[in-house]
């Protein structure tokens, strides 16, 4: 049974996050999990659960912070940002991205 | 890196304020989920719709909050909390097992710790305060058939000066004092040192200052002295201007120039020291008068501490070296002879030598004892876990892995044996003390031997804790390994009592346990019939009604022509004393502490083979020594007044020395020379023993006090009288002729045959005392595994019943399952302990290491014990009713 739908690649989500944070500024949860939904057209098969190990992995290493606050609705939520360190690594690993991604579509082309 | 460093840091924090965070999460999530149901809404679907989706695109919160949690935190740590609070619920659940386990391993852990802190205490750091004393070794001589001796002081010197891998040689001789302080004379006991003493060994003195350079040179050149800590608070009640002031040690004025610090007790294992003078003032406190000139005079003991990184072989080879050429350059006094440094615990002078086989022996019993009790615990996990396989079963069925199982219990068993680790810990402290008090006590002498529980012993039963737990645990994680889900989460099968099947574990460890403590009671039991061995032969001389004491005249400053005077007239009013029968001088007493001079002898008429030097030990005695402690004379006479300085010169051989050099002949008449001058044979004694109860047969012979005179001779009295009469008396009398002099301590020659006998007491005492408690814990454990099988297989015994078996066919079959186990345990045992027990070595006194006797009755008891065990349960099992247990 194939799938039109894909599973995230593991590591990729701390990318999608990152990319995410960079690209909306401070966010929370639910925001990252709608926005990754829809940039990629409903693609992506993510189980929203899973962000949250992922949040707290990269809040760990320093990459992002998180802050309670109120949502446009005024409901209490965790908004997340994306630190100096943080947009270091999302730039490295998305030369890294890059350069894998090429390679790979290169791989696909020869063989 | 930085990042990986910084989430560790995170995780630590967080595991400590993982309440709040959990709240936090809980929060979030709720949050999320109530957005994602609003925007649900917001797209029309209805509200359970809404909810339903936003459930399913969100996944299992639970998973994930576990996923969040094992991110957040420090799982490792988290769970073995959770197991540890789970164990804690467990073992209080069940508080008579729970007590029951721990008391067994606070007993198995407390007796390993103890006997860590004596062999601590003892043999590896015996003396507090001292330091490096990991490069303290002793230092003694060699000579030919002996092997140890003293050293003399030019031999040390030459030593000091010549070696290049010693930090310091120093002196510490242990020498007895009168203390004169105002109108009382007391006894003590103190340390003739070398000036570098104080220094070498790292101790300063609280007041005041150690030795000098020099103040150990030069004859009576230096009265100084430093005291102790204790004799300081004592005598001189802590008076800070102590310095200075003087003391009379042995009626010789010292000025004291320094206060030891509280815990120090010099460097003697057994005896508290009290004082300290240097070595120039040997001849006030040694019987023989000036000896630091004399390289033949061997009186010091010493130690010599290793420059860092030296080994001893090195050392000993140096100290090798210089010894030969000490002998080729002095070979009047030092041929045949050599150096040998020893570790610590083997000191040749002191009693680490004396404890050193029993220490080593109570180590191989308290390894057996706590296997013992680990055993034990372990079965009593084990029946428990039967009544957990319940629980294991579900818990493995709901997901659980084996490793997460396997460290629940090992975390139970760590429960338990930290619990009895710290009993056991007491247990070692209360136990500090202990051997002193199994040791008889000596009046003026402080008896010191601690137990040190120090960083090293604290490991040490850190690791027993741990190998107990490893144990303990492990024995019913064994048996959950082939846990049968299926077959488990259906009935408890019911056991049966004549079955093999899983009841091995438990049956092989009771065998275990019977086969341990039988081979205690085999060394028990071999301990014993020495001790009353040795109790029981004859020392060759009477012991009851014979006192021995002595006077301090060499302390109190006599020479010799007065020490004659005073001989005298003291035995001349001791003989008139009322129920004195005699009394006599003896150089040295039988089996006390002191070395008897031991001289190359000739005999007319013996040709000594090639290579052969005969020597003799000899002894000094007054006349009627014979007639005063009962030795039977066989032919010739007793010594007499009259083989004074100016007789010829006479002596009396034992029967040894007549089979030996007169090949049995009569020797009355004959010659004999002794440190090069020819005596007369006058008399021919029994043989006797000299130096120790266990000591063989050994040629020795006695010359007149008065041909060979020592000032200090000790004081022989038979009497009818108890001793409190005539100590009193005695003093009195001393008293009489000079008040400067003190009697020594009065004793029986049966105290000193039991003080010469002391270090087997402790050992059958100990061994004993930790045989008991084996047999205890092995027969609870017997106890145990019999009332488990009966109570489990009381659907067996019902048919059994049903089907006609009468109550003693029961018995018969709980009680022979029972002494199988015992038997196979006794069998196994006494294989082991025929191989073990000549470890016991020169403990043993004329018993066999496989004497029938010890084998047999450690059977005896084994069987009674084992027998007393199965009782109970195989009554139990008479008392089936069989209706009942067919109803169910």
């Amino acid at each position: 049974m194939t799938s039109p739908q894909s599973e995230v690649l593991q590591g990729t989500l701390d990318l999608l996050v990152l990319k995410t944070l960079d690209s909306m500024g401070p966010i929370h949860g639910f925001g990252i999990a709608l926005r990754i939904q829809q940039v990629s057209e409903d693609l992506l098969r993510l189980n929203q659960g899973t962000l949250y190990p992922a949040l707290l992995r990269l809040e760990q290493r320093g990459w992002i912070v998180s802050k309670w606050g109120a949502s446009e609705n005024n409901r209490k939520a965790k908004f997340y940002s994306l630190t100096r360190a943080g947009r270091r690594q999302l730039e490295q690993e998305a030369e890294s991205w890059d350069r894998m991604s090429t390679m790979i579509n290169r791989v696909l082309r020869t063989t | 890196m930085r990042a990986t460093l910084r989430s560790m840091v995170q995780r630590l924090a967080a595991f400590f304020r993982r309440r709040r965070l959990e709240d936090d999460l809980d929060d979030e999530l709720r949050s999320h989920l109530e957005m994602s149901i609003e925007r649900n809404l917001r797209r029309g679907m209805s509200p359970a719709d809404a909810r339903r989706e936003a459930l399913r695109s969100f996944g299992g919160v639970e998973q994930t909050k576990e996923i969040y949690r094992d991110q957040r935190g420090l799982p490792m740590i988290e769970t073995t909390l959770q197991d540890l609070r789970f164990g804690l619920r467990v073992l209080r659940r069940s508080p008579e097992f729970s007590i029951l386990a721990i008391l067994c391993l606070t007993l198995g852990i407390g007796a390993n710790a103890a006997v860590f802190s004596w062999v601590e205490g003892i043999l590896f750091r015996p003396y507090p305060l001292v330091s490096h004393q990991e490069r303290l070794l002793a230092l003694a001589g060699t000579a030919r058939e002996e092997k140890s001796t003293e050293t003399s002081w030019p031999d040390l010197l030459d030593l000091q000066r010549n070696c290049k891998f010693l930090d310091a040689l120093f002196v510490s001789k242990i020498t007895g004092a009168t203390l004169s302080i105002g109108e009382r004379a007391d006894i003590t006991t103190g340390s003739i040192v070398s000036a570098n003493y104080f220094d070498a060994i790292g101790v300063h003195p609280i007041l005041g200052r150690g030795f000098e350079p020099g103040e150990d040179a030069g004859r009576n050149a230096h009265p100084v002295a430093v005291i102790s800590y204790q004799l300081w608070q004592s005598r001189f009640k802590g008076d800070q201007q102590v310095i200075g002031k003087t003391q009379r040690f042995n009626n010789v004025l010292h000025t004291i120039v320094g206060v030891a610090p509280q815990g120090f007790y010099g460097t003697f294992v057994g005896w508290a020291m009290n004082f300290w003078v240097p070595a120039s003032m040997e001849e006030a406190f040694e019987a023989e008068g000036y000896k630091l000139e004399d390289r033949g005079a061997r009186w010091a003991e010493a130690y010599v501490r290793l420059k860092p990184g030296v080994t001893r072989d090195q050392a000993q080879q140096e100290i090798s070296v210089i010894a030969s050429r000490l002998e080729a350059d002095y070979p009047e006094t030092n041929r045949g002879r050599g150096i040998k440094v020893w570790p610590l615990w083997q000191t040749p002078f002191n009693n680490a030598g004396t404890l050193l086989p029993t220490l080593e022996i109570m180590l191989a019993v308290v390894a057996f004892v706590l296997l013992i009790a680990c055993a034990n615990v372990g079965n009593l996990l084990l029946v428990r876990s039967f009544a957990r396989r319940h629980e294991m079963t579900v818990r493995l069925a709901i997901g659980a892995g084996r490793g997460r199982l396997l460290k629940q219990l090992l975390t139970e068993g760590l429960i338990v044996s930290a619990l009895g680790a710290a009993g056991g810990m007491l247990v070692a402290y209360w136990c500090r003390h202990a051997l002193v008090l199994l040791l008889p006590a000596r009046s003026g002498i402080a008896m010191h031997l601690p137990g040190e529980i120090d960083g090293r012993v604290l490991a040490l039963s850190a690791g027993v804790c741990l190998i107990a737990t490893l144990i303990v645990g492990l024995v019913p994680a064994f048996q959950t390994r082939n846990l049968d889900l299926a077959g488990a989460l259906k009935a408890e099968s019911s056991g049966v009592v004549g079955g093999r099947g899983r009841a091995w574990v438990r049956s092989s460890l009771v065998v275990l346990q019977v086969c341990l403590s039988f081979i205690l009671l085999v060394g028990a039991a071999l301990l014993m019939q020495s001790l009353q061995k040795i109790r029981t032969t004859s020392p060759g001389f009477t012991t009851t009604g014979v006192l021995e004491t002595g006077v301090s005249v060499v302390a109190a400053g006599y020479d010799v022509p007065r020490a004659k005077i005073f001989q005298d007239e003291l035995i001349e009013r001791v003989r008139s004393l009322p129920g004195v029968e005699s009394a006599a001088y003896a150089r040295l007493a039988p089996l006390g502490y002191g070395s008897y001079s031991s001289t190359p002898i000739a005999v007319d008429g013996y040709e000594p083979p090639p290579n052969e030097q005969p020597t003799a030990e000899y002894n000094q005695v007054s006349p009627a020594y014979f007639a005063t402690l009962g030795i039977p004379l066989i032919s010739g006479r007793e010594f007499t007044r009259a083989d004074d300085e100016n007789a010829p010169l006479v002596a009396i051989v034992n029967e040894t020395m007549v089979a030996r050099y007169w090949r049995g002949q009569n020797p009355i008449g004959q010659r004999l020379q002794v440190k090069g001058k020819w005596v007369q044979v006058a008399g021919v004694s029994a043989d006797s023993k000299y130096e120790s109860m266990r000591e063989n047969p050994k040629p020795f012979f006695y010359v007149p006090l008065r041909q060979d005179f020592a000032r200090g001779p000790g004081l022989n009295i038979r009497t009818t009288q108890p001793l409190q009469t005539i100590q009193a008396a005695v003093t009195r009398e001393v008293r009489a002729i000079d008040s400067n002099l003190a009697l020594y301590e009065m004793i029986t020659l049966q105290e000193q045959v039991d003080r010469s006998t002391s270090p087997q007491l402790v050992a059958v005492t100990l061994v004993t005392i930790l045989g008991g408690l084996a047999l205890l814990l092995a027969s609870i454990g017997l106890y145990g595994v019999m009332s488990y099988a009966v109570s489990q297989s009381t659907r067996e015994l019902g048919l059994r019943m049903a089907l006609g078996a009468g109550a003693s066919n029961l018995l018969r079959l709980v009680m022979s399952r029972g002494l199988a186990m015992m038997a196979a345990g006794v069998i196994i045992g006494a294989a082991v302990a025929f191989g073990l027990t000549r470890l016991l070595g020169n403990l043993l006194y004329k018993v066999s290491p496989h004497d029938p006797l010890a084998f047999g009755s450690a059977f005896a008891v084994m069987t009674i014990t084992a027998i007393a065990a199965c009782v109970l349960p195989a009554w139990r099992a008479t008392r089936t009713d069989p209706a009942r247990v067919l109803r169910h």
